[in-house]
């Protein structure tokens, strides 16, 4: 595996172009566009203020440089780097800021929610949407980037706004069944639309992209609900997770339970296999220990190599207990992901943080479970083949595919950590290159 | 007195017969109220009288009472006195004695009666007591159903306090994510009023705006179109050709997977006809069910007539049928299966026909041939990994590990060292003959050096001797020695120019490149010899020299010095 250089970027800012050919990084106030293969820089763009939110456009002709503090919205063009846009929200203030599928509209919301602006590059239009619903994912861009789902409350109930997304028209207005709508998301073919609820109740209705209620689903009453859901890319699965530690797969043709996946804390399953990582420090043998030393050493002296090595089952998986009295406990399956030939699904039970199941959904049954020293921050599959990629924060990036698990260290100088990054998805790139690059560095690095 | 005489008499009677039981029984029989006196006439008669009289005195005496009579005086003198005096007391103690029986009769009537009323009470009491034993156990068994009756209730109870403890956490946790949900939204709403006030105050609003340099294209080219009615109808109509492409899609997939499965029914019921049919012809005993023979010549039909099924196939009704036929079929399929078990469990009876009992037999058989093989395959296996064992096990020591290592290398190696030894040598010969090159070389330089005073001198010579026939000849021989000496000249420069190099830069050592370009070792002059110039034979000497020695490998370990050669400059080959 080849590893690039290593370059900053604050707060996590660091992107790829949809067509695979750029990155760009943020530092601070300004903007660094590279060139993938050679990291040369291209362009560099100077922000008004700190940068809290930058996006490609899906063309990766343009760049988007949020500054929610100022309330402002800054557009590069790659392509003619004098080209400047800027959009003042004003006194409105800025909560979000995200570009439609087209690429050449934007859509910022407002503070506390009161309105979704469209303000459009190519005309001078602008439209306005009122009633947004904060929830914990409102607004959701069909694949094909032709329609947009927005969650919508008025007079204490849910709503769903389909727009076009050619020219803003709104194309069905319906109520929804839902105590209070938490999230949208649209199947991967753009035709049937997942709406769920608040996680104090679970339920998962199914909207068609006319507007018509195709079915509901719940799996069970009073106990906190929904967590988090997923797609399957060929539309023919939705994976729910929920707070009581459970998987529920629906299928789209009758839309009624196919299996349910459990995560207990005793894996006893005969066809499955853990992979551990078992650590091995070695301390570099150094006589002068002066911290200047320390500190350029820095790598060499906390590297640790691991290993993942197979445990015989049954094997007990670490438990998190989470505080009972708290809201949003840490507890439930929190995050899913489907490899892209729907054959695997990765799930992280945030009761056991350290671990991600991986399971087989051709055979319906558990495949393996990797268990890590660290808390798993993320996980990414490789959209071309059944790779997942994750990381927990240590200098290591731990890949999984059907034939085993290996832990790549990253040279990474000082206490880095590594952060996986969604891959560029376009077609034209062959080689995909995971992305990894290192959160803000360790500031006491001296020079 | 008579009574009491005759009461006497009775009991004399009685103490009588009891002394003397072998008198007349028949006076026993008799009661003894009617005792008379020809009984007392048995006891005592007059023979006897004293005897009787000295028996009634023991008698008394041994009763107590003083002595009837004295003895033996005169035979038989009873004193009156004391035979009434002992009369009477006998009487007393007789009265005595009813009176007693009277109470013990009346005792014993009294104490009967009891005992009848204790058998009563005792019966009465056992009565009771059984009754209360029945109840009791009737007590303790509803004492043992209520009491699991109290189990099953505290068990209830404990589950019911479970589910109430349950609920009450997810109440509990309800309410804390209510709460966390209204502290998050009044913390929205102080914002939004600060806000609000804030806007209030401030009154100049920031206009928003956008400020773009100048409008973008789109990004398909086209241009952007107003909102009209057709437009929305356009819209309403791609949103349901999307809907429309999905389901036909959709639908696509489900009947090719139908026709799929279909097919595989379809080859299912064929293969399991086939399995069927040429059983039924062999089982001659077998009767074979009219009903079955219908349904197969139906089958048979219908396997015929695959065309027709396809078309029939889309309807239900046909697919009813063709899933019920397939049922049959299985069923058939498995009711012979059944009656092959039984025939093979017949058969090791030895109690059917040939055919199974051979096809069973060579079926062992192979089956036996098999598992042999399997063993000695396995068993070729082991010793195969026994001998590979030892093989990586064996080599103690190193110098074995080490050539074991790599053996399949060794003779490639040993050739390898050979050539590298060869090299060796050559190349210390290479440098020697370099080195005595060089000698030869400055040794050379040295003798031209010689060689050009003496030429000098020698010219001198002739200058200074220069006669017109000595002349000549001088001339001629001078003409013929610069000949000679331009001849040896010319090899000489010929290494001059070999060895110009070494002069200019004596530290320099000549490439060997240009060694053997000089020394025509190299083709690039064509063959060693084409050489026009003498001096060169003897180049070419030791070019052929050389050669042969090159093709022997490398430079050969002749040792030609050039010493030699300049040597032997008259010696063409």
């Amino acid at each position: 595996m080849n590893f690039s250089e290593v370059f900053k970027h604050t707060n996590q800012l660091c992107r790829v172009s949809p067509d695979g050919k750029y990155l760009a990084t943020c530092v601070q106030y300004r903007l660094v566009v590279r060139d993938v293969s050679s990291l040369q820089i291209l362009h560099l763009y100077t922000c008004l203020d700190q940068v809290t939110c930058m996006e490609w456009s899906s063309d990766s002709q343009f760049i988007l440089c949020a500054m929610y503090k100022r309330a402002l919205v800054q557009v590069w063009s790659l392509e003619q780097p004098d080209w400047h846009c800027k959009i003042d929200e004003g006194s409105a203030g800025l909560v979000s800021s995200r570009w439609s599928p087209d690429g050449r509209h934007i859509l910022n919301t407002t503070e506390f929610h009161l309105r979704v602006t469209v303000w459009s590059l190519c005309s001078k239009s602008v439209s306005y949407i009122k009633y947004p619903k904060a929830c914990q994912k409102g607004l959701d861009f069909s694949r094909d980037g032709r329609y947009v789902a927005l969650a919508e409350r008025r007079d204490c109930k849910d709503h769903v706004s389909v727009f076009v997304c050619d020219d803003w028209q709104l194309l069905r207005h319906f109520e929804t069944d839902t105590q209070d709508l938490a999230g949208v998301e649209w199947s991967p073919n753009g035709c049937v639309l997942a709406v769920w609820d608040t996680c104090l109740e679970y339920r998962v209705l199914l909207y068609s992209l006319d507007g018509r209620l195709l079915s509901t689903y719940s799996a069970y009453e009073w106990c906190l609900g929904i967590k988090s859901i997923a797609w399957s890319a060929s539309s023919q699965f939705l994976a729910i997770g929920s707070y009581d530690e459970k998987v529920r797969i629906l299928n789209h043709i009758t839309w009624k339970k196919l299996i349910e996946f459990e995560h207990p804390a005793t894996v006893s399953n005969s066809k499955a296999v853990v992979y551990k990582e078992m650590e091995r420090r070695h301390v570099g043998g150094c006589d002068d220990l002066t911290l200047h030393h320390q500190i350029t050493l820095g790598g060499s002296l906390f590297n640790t190599q691991s290993k993942y090595e197979i445990c015989p089952l049954p094997v007990q998986i670490p438990v998190v207990k989470p505080d009972s009295d708290r809201a949003n406990p840490k507890v439930g399956i929190s995050s899913m992901a489907f490899s892209v030939d729907s054959r695997y699904l990765a799930t992280k039970n945030d009761n056991m943080p350290s671990c991600v199941w991986v399971w087989d959904i051709q055979r319906l049954r558990l495949l393996a479970v990797l268990e890590q020293t660290a808390p798993v921050r993320c996980f990414q599959w490789d959209p071309r083949r059944p790779r997942l990629a994750l990381c927990t924060g240590s200098s290591k990036l731990y890949i999984w595919s059907p034939a085993g698990c290996i832990s790549v260290p990253v040279p990474v100088e000082g206490e880095g950590s590594v952060g996986v990054f969604p891959i560029c998805h376009q077609q034209e790139v062959c080689t995909p290159t995971v992305l990894v690059p290192l959160w803000a560095l360790c500031t006491t690095l001296l020079a | 007195m008579a009574e009491s005489s005759l009461e006497s008499s009775n009991m004399s009677c009685n103490s009588s017969r009891l002394m003397y039981p072998s008198r007349n029984h028949t006076h026993s029989s008799m009661p003894l109220s009617k005792q008379s006196y020809s009984v007392l006439s048995a006891f005592c008669s007059e023979g006897n009288i004293t005897q009787c009289i000295s028996y009634i005195n023991q008698e008394m005496s041994s009763l107590g009472f003083p002595a009837l009579c004295n003895e033996l005086d005169s035979g038989g003198d009873l004193k009156a006195v004391s035979v009434l005096n002992n009369m009477y007391e006998l009487l007393q103690l007789h009265r005595r004695s009813l009176r007693a029986l009277e109470e013990l009769e009346t005792e014993q009537l009294k104490s009967a009666s009891h005992l009848e009323h204790l058998k009563l009470c005792n019966s009465r009491l056992k009565e009771q007591l059984e009754q209360s034993r029945r109840e009791s156990t009737g007590l303790c068994e509803r004492e043992r159903q209520l009491q699991m009756k109290v189990k099953s209730l505290q068990n209830c109870l404990k589950n019911e306090k479970e589910e109430v403890q349950k609920l009450q956490n997810i109440i509990s946790s309800r309410a804390s994510q209510y709460n966390h949900d209204m502290k998050r939204k009044e913390r929205e709403f102080s914002k939004l009023k600060e806000r609000l006030n804030q806007l209030l105050i401030d009154k100049k609003d920031k206009r928003l705006a956008i400020e773009v340099l100048n409008y973008v294209g789109r990004s398909d080219g086209k241009r952007s179109l107003w909102k009209t009615g057709k437009t929305e109808a356009r819209n309403e109509g791609e949103m349901y050709q999307t809907l429309l492409n999905d389901y036909e899609s959709r639908q696509k997939e489900l009947l090719v997977e139908n026709a799929e499965l279909k097919k595989v029914l379809q080859q299912m019921k064929k293969e399991m006809v086939s399995i069927l049919s040429p059983r039924k012809h062999s089982q001659k005993g077998e009767t074979i069910d009219d009903s079955l023979e219908l349904p197969g010549s139906e089958n048979e039909e219908e396997v015929c007539d695959s065309s027709r099924e396809t078309l029939e196939l889309s309807c239900e009704h046909a697919r009813e049928q063709l899933t019920n036929s397939i049922r049959q079929q299985w069923r058939r399929l498995k009711n012979h299966m059944e009656k092959l078990d039984n025939q093979a469990s017949l058969v090791q009876n030895g109690s059917l026909g040939d055919n199974e009992v051979i096809s069973r037999k060579s079926h062992e058989e192979t089956v036996e041939k098999l598992k042999l093989e399997i063993q000695q395959c396995k068993d070729f296996i082991q010793t195969q990994q026994q001998l590979w064992q030892q093989q990586l096990s064996c080599p103690c020591d190193d110098e074995t590990a080490a050539l074991l290592n790599d053996c399949y290398m060794l003779e490639e190696k040993e050739r390898l060292k050979e050539e590298w030894k060869l090299f060796d040598e050559q190349k210390k010969n290479f440098e020697k003959e370099r080195r005595n090159f060089t000698e030869a070389a400055i040794r050379l330089g040295h003798e031209r050096k010689a060689f050009e005073e003496d030429r000098a001198m020698w010219l001198k010579h002739q200058f200074l001797n220069m006669t017109p026939f000595l002349d000549r000849n001088k001339s001629q021989s001078a003409l013929k020695s610069p000949e000679a000496s331009e001849v040896t000249v010319a090899p000489e420069s010929q290494y001059h120019n070999a060895f110009s190099t070494p002069k200019a830069a004596p530290a320099k050592i000549p490439s060997t490149a240009d060694l053997y370009r000089t020394l025509r070792l190299l083709p690039d002059h064509g063959s060693p010899r084409s050489q026009p110039k003498n001096g060169n034979w003897q180049d070419s000497d030791v070019i052929l020299s050389r050669d042969v020695s090159a093709k022997s490998g490398f430079l050969g370990a002749a040792d030609c010095s050039i010493y030699s050669l300049v040597g032997t400059e008259s010696s063409p080959n």
